[in-house]
């Protein structure tokens, strides 16, 4: 038990199956899963279909914040790419072309792959602190979004395009697919190959990094671009989902989302070790509570405050110096240091 | 002496941590105007002692009796009330505040309307002059000054607590020593105005030169309580080890005739870089080991730093087996054969979150690049090897490395390098702040590898160990090599005088 509970996934999981209990509790058909015309329905199979571009973004995020930064940016590069494909098809003369559909894509990709650039070359070419790199993009690319669907909101009227986000594969969304799949290339590099190792320890400690040889300025700029791709395909998912671009709310206030998810995931900003998997579980969290709020029926001028205190319960219950401090609080009243060897020992 | 009374005593003192038994029953005595150093190992217990007397941990068992009235401190706090003050090893003042700042903080003169500055700073500069004979600029940031007087200001915020008892934490492992020898001005002047003076180091030169009775714990056990002047150097070591122990006074050395034979791996002819270290000519031959000795900030370590590419060089070249082009970088100097243990430990050479295992594979993983990757089997069995090949405790590949003591993390980060298998292993200090058996293993270590073939630059503020472990010793003075000795039996004495120059 005791070894159960030191895993870096008890108590993510926990709070999930909390709030999934409660849902149980409060609406008993919350779990069920209905079959309708080929695809299956149900509360659960929403929350994936809906959290499908956050946890996309946070993926990116976890790496990012890995490496000790921070990326602000990803909720406008979300529009950006959301605002790329859609222009470039609606210019289309068959918007139901599979050429155009996969070129916007392919533009769109690569165009949140150039943010990832930018991002990275203010970080480790100039040395700007990342979260004043990122916030410039933060604000310009709202602009940018603007820029590219003229002020408008783009409407498609693209099926094939519509099926990124909105379509079915064997009974299922086909975001879990791109999610899954994205999930999968994430810990395959991280884990597979070497770069994980770099990743944590730049984030660690990038000089004894250098020293050790390693490059620290690749590492860091490949970990930027991949953040910029997986928020670009987030933002393909959200556009296709709605068969729209709107350059000025899409993707709003997905970075603090993400990085919410990442640091109930158990990955601290201070850099270093990351747990993909932590992350995960962290964002299907923030999209459970949110799904947990519409059902219980939640005043809507007070959901967000019912979010924030939620998630501060979440954060105070997985920091482990609050849960020692409160057992621990009676027997060492009067010595702080003993706290210090407690915590060390156990 | 021994007809006065101690103004601190600490009888049987028990300490036990989940799992360890810090201390078994320590005694220790300190007299007022007296200077006591307090020995022993890493892991011997000094700290602990240190922190129950400061009030960090609890006493378990035993009594502390401060003029003798038994007291019992619950915080650090607590302590500075009682008269006892902690200066600790790293300067723990704040960087960004002006010095009197940091002397009255928390306690700041005031008078209607806020904090009298001027008094603060009056205040300040008298405490420094008078006491520490230090003149300087209190209204400076902390951080403008070199660390020699951020300790002295530590003493003076210290002092101005009326301390009784001042305990000095390692206050000289990041000193060279004339600012050492000021140092211990001060503790004279303040020993003989009657302070009673606790003071823990690792250096044996400086036990000797400063205190009057030392005692001795081992394994949390005290050993004993001895007059300095009776106590002789080698009985010191051994009681702190344990054994009878000679691996202080020699070491097998090869016989280093067939040296001169051999080809210069490496070899820098006006080499040189602005404002860290002039042009200068060294060259090292396979399966030498060339020590350089100097003071703090004599460039020692800068030409560690230009051998590695950590830094640029900007003039000179530098040849290695006999091809030019220099190292432009960590990475070069890696894929050349080149290893290297920076000075810093703690913020240039480990990883602290990182495993062992990673730690010790990083360097050889990082030049394999990071698609060609040591498999997890691979990496456990190399750490296991190396774990067991330098003796690295706790032999778990998994603990963090920032759990580990400094001499295991100097070991890991040996292992390292070991790994890469190169030509020349470049050692700056590598036995600083780490207990006398594993600088014995180290120093062991070096000799050992370079009988083996590898190259090595052995760079270190104790002169001794330096004679100990180098065929050849090149001196630095003021960013200058200004004197090359060769060959066994070179005397302390000469490399002193170069040193010290004039």
């Amino acid at each position: 038990m005791n070894r159960m509970m030191k895993h870096h996934l008890f108590w993510p999981l926990s709070v999930l199956g909390a709030l999934l209990l409660f849902n149980l509790v409060y609406s008993p058909d919350f779990f069920s899963i209905k079959m309708q015309g080929g695809q299956l329905y149900g509360n659960l199979i929403d929350i994936l279909n809906f959290g499908a571009p956050l946890i996309l973004v946070a993926i990116g995020m976890t790496l990012v914040i890995a490496t000790k930064g921070i990326d602000l940016s990803v909720g406008s590069v979300v529009a950006i790419a959301g605002a790329m494909s859609c222009l470039t098809i609606s210019k289309g003369a068959d918007q139901n072309s599979l050429g155009l559909v996969l070129g916007a894509v392919g533009l769109a990709l690569v165009l949140s792959l150039a943010t990832g650039l930018w991002n990275g070359l203010l970080v480790c070419g100039f040395g700007i602190q990342p979260i004043i790199a990122t916030l410039i993009l933060m604000v310009a690319g709202r602009g940018i979004a603007q820029l590219i669907t003229d002020g408008q909101i783009i409407t498609l009227s693209s099926d094939r395009y519509k099926f990124i986000g909105a379509g079915s594969l064997a009974a299922l969304p086909f975001s879990i697919f791109v999610v899954a799949a994205v999930f999968a290339a994430a810990a395959l590099l991280t884990r597979r190959t070497a770069l994980g190792l770099f990743i944590e320890s730049v984030g660690t400690n990038p000089e004894a990094s250098r020293l050790a040889g390693v490059r620290s300025n690749v590492v860091v700029l490949v970990v930027y671009m991949f953040c910029g791709l997986c928020a670009g395909i987030a933002g393909l998912l959200l556009s296709s989902n709605v068969s729209s671009a709107d350059g000025n709310n899409a993707g709003l206030w997905y970075e603090l989302d993400a990085i919410l998810a990442v640091v109930i995931g158990g990955t601290s900003l201070n850099g270093g070790r990351f747990y993909l998997t932590g992350t995960l579980v962290g964002a299907l969290i923030i999209q459970t509570l949110s799904t947990t709020i519409y059902s219980v029926g939640i005043a809507p001028e007070i959901t967000l405050v019912v979010k924030a205190f939620v998630v501060l319960a979440v954060c105070l219950i997985q920091s482990e110096s609050f849960r020692q401090a409160i057992a621990q609080r009676w027997r060492t009243r009067r010595y702080p240091g003993e706290k210090e060897v407690a915590r060390h020992v156990s | 002496m021994t007809n006065a009374q101690p103004i601190l005593q600490m009888n049987g003192i028990r300490k036990s941590f989940p799992g360890v038994r810090a201390l078994k029953g320590v005694d220790f005595r300190l007299f007022p105007g007296e200077v006591h150093a307090l020995m022993g190992e890493n892991g011997a217990g000094k700290s602990t002692l240190i922190k129950t007397l400061t009030g960090v941990y609890a006493v378990d068992e035993g009594s502390v009796l401060l003029e003798g009235r038994p007291i019992r401190v619950h915080s650090p706090q607590e302590a500075q009330a009682a008269g006892i003050s902690t200066v600790y090893q790293e300067v723990n003042l704040c960087p960004n505040l002006s010095v009197a700042e940091n002397i009255f903080i928390g306690r700041e003169p005031r008078g209607f309307g806020g904090i009298r500055w001027k008094e603060i700073n009056r205040k300040a500069e008298e405490l420094l002059s008078e006491r520490l004979n230090l003149r300087i600029d209190v209204q400076r940031m902390l951080n403008t000054y070199p660390v020699a007087i951020q300790q002295l200001v530590a003493i003076a915020r210290a002092l101005s607590v009326s301390a009784k008892v001042l305990i000095l934490d390692e206050p000289t492992s990041s000193l060279d020593s004339n600012e050492v020898n000021q140092l211990f001005a001060i503790i004279r002047k303040l020993k003989g105005e009657g302070m009673a003076i606790l003071f823990v180091t690792h250096f044996l030169d400086q036990v000797y030169e400063v205190s009057d009775r030392i005692t001795i714990l081992r394994n949390g056990e005290f050993v004993g309580e001895y007059k300095a002047a009776e106590l002789p150097r080698i009985e010191l070591v051994s009681r702190m080890i344990g054994k009878e122990l000679d691996v202080l006074e020699e070491l097998p050395r090869e016989a280093e005739e067939g040296l001169i034979d051999r080809k210069v791996w490496i070899e820098a002819a006006g080499l040189g870089r602005q404002g860290a270290i002039d042009p200068f000519d060294l060259a090292i031959r396979e399966g030498e080991v060339v020590g350089l000795a100097g003071l703090l900030g004599s460039g020692r370590t800068e030409i560690a730093r230009l051998f590695f590419g950590a830094d640029r060089a900007d003039r000179g070249t530098l040849k290695l087996a006999g091809e030019g082009g220099g190292v432009r970088s960590p990475r070069e100097a890696i894929a050349r054969g080149i290893g290297f243990c920076p000075e810093n430990r703690k913020t240039e050479g480990i990883i602290d979150d990182l495993s062992v295992r990673e730690n010790i594979v990083l360097a050889m993983q990082a030049s394999r690049g990071w698609l060609r990757a040591i498999s997890r089997k691979r990496q456990a069995e190399i750490a296991e090897e190396y774990i067991r090949a330098l003796n690295i405790n706790p032999p778990n590949p998994e603990h963090l490395v920032k759990n580990l003591s400094g001499g295991n993390q100097q070991k890991v980060i040996l292992a390292r390098w070991l790994l890469t298998e190169p030509k020349l292993l470049i050692l700056d200090e590598p036995t600083r702040g780490i207990d006398v058996g594993a600088k014995a293993e180290i120093q062991k270590l070096v000799l050992a590898l370079s009988r083996k073939g590898m190259s090595v630059l052995f760079v270190s503020s104790e002169l001794e160990e330096v004679l100990r472990v180098s065929g050849r010793i090149a001196v630095l003075r003021d960013r200058r090599v200004v004197k090359e000795f060769e060959g066994q039996g070179i005397g302390q004495q000469q490399v002193m005088q170069a040193i010290a120059g004039g």
